[in-house]
């Protein structure tokens, strides 16, 4: 769809309205001054590691089990990523081995 | 984060909060020697200015881009993944991930790709939310 200027405009500026929204909604309710309740700060100290989980659930929420390739070059790909991780904890090298080994397979071997 | 309170650079911390700049500031040590409060605006001022730099250099030279750039949008799962295992090397107290990656899943099959997420989200607060007084009980022993 082909949008006018004047729908990219509002287009642009809803994105932009909701984003700023979003952000500062959570610190003007509860950081405003106040200490924040306990059951926040709980929240806090668990959502991340659930919120990567589904962060990673939803990258691969198409790759299907069922037809070829099985999801196998993401396996091989999250393998790769972890291994480097574990082996050398360089953030840059172990997701840009991954990406490459990723793309080299969907390109080169899964076509 | 909660430790600078006041002024524009808290207000620029707020506005700047996109995933990958949560990320990197929640996952990354502050060097020694180092203000809190730099750092993290550093990160996030870094994170906004190449944003804004690659979406530009993408608008203008993107069409002209010729390699083969099947697959690269794994960089994404990658660099969660990185950020999940950071996470769940650093953390005592796993069960969020399991909770994340079972209700993530169960919505997944449930709503299908396009309808997930907000159940999800909704779950994942419900379960964590019942399984508060365990955890923090277990923390206590």
């Amino acid at each position: 769809m082909i949008q006018t200027l004047g729908q990219q405009i509002i287009t642009i500026a809803a994105v932009m309205a909701a984003t700023v929204l979003t952000r500062f909604l959570p610190f003007l309710v509860f950081l405003l001054g106040k200490p924040t309740p306990k059951y926040i700060q709980y929240l806090g100290m668990m959502l991340p590691l659930s919120v990567f989980a589904l962060l990673i659930v939803y990258c691969l929420r198409n790759v299907s089990l069922i037809q070829s390739p099985h999801g196998i070059p993401e396996l091989i790909g999250i393998a790769v990523t972890v291994i480097l991780h574990l082996w050398k904890r360089q953030m840059i090298l172990s997701i840009a081995g991954g990406t490459i080994v990723y793309m080299l397979l969907v390109q080169m071997v899964f076509v | 984060m909660q430790y600078i309170r006041t002024g524009w650079r808290r207000l620029y911390l707020i506005f700047g909060m996109c995933d990958e700049s949560f990320s990197i500031n929640y996952t990354t040590p502050v060097p020694e020697g180092v203000d809190e409060g730099e750092f993290l605006s550093a990160v996030t001022l870094l994170n906004h200015s190449y944003w804004v730099a690659g979406s530009t250099l993408g608008g203008i030279f993107g069409s002209a881009i010729k390699f083969n750039t099947a697959g690269l949008e794994f960089v994404l799962t990658s660099m969660f993944v990185v950020i999940f295992l950071e996470q769940w090397l650093k953390q005592e107290d796993r069960t969020s991930a399991y909770v994340g990656f079972g209700v993530s899943l169960a919505c997944l099959l449930a709503f299908g790709p396009d309808k997930f997420i907000i159940p999800t989200v909704i779950g994942i607060l419900g379960v964590l939310t019942l399984l508060r007084r365990p955890i923090e009980r277990r923390e206590k022993a």
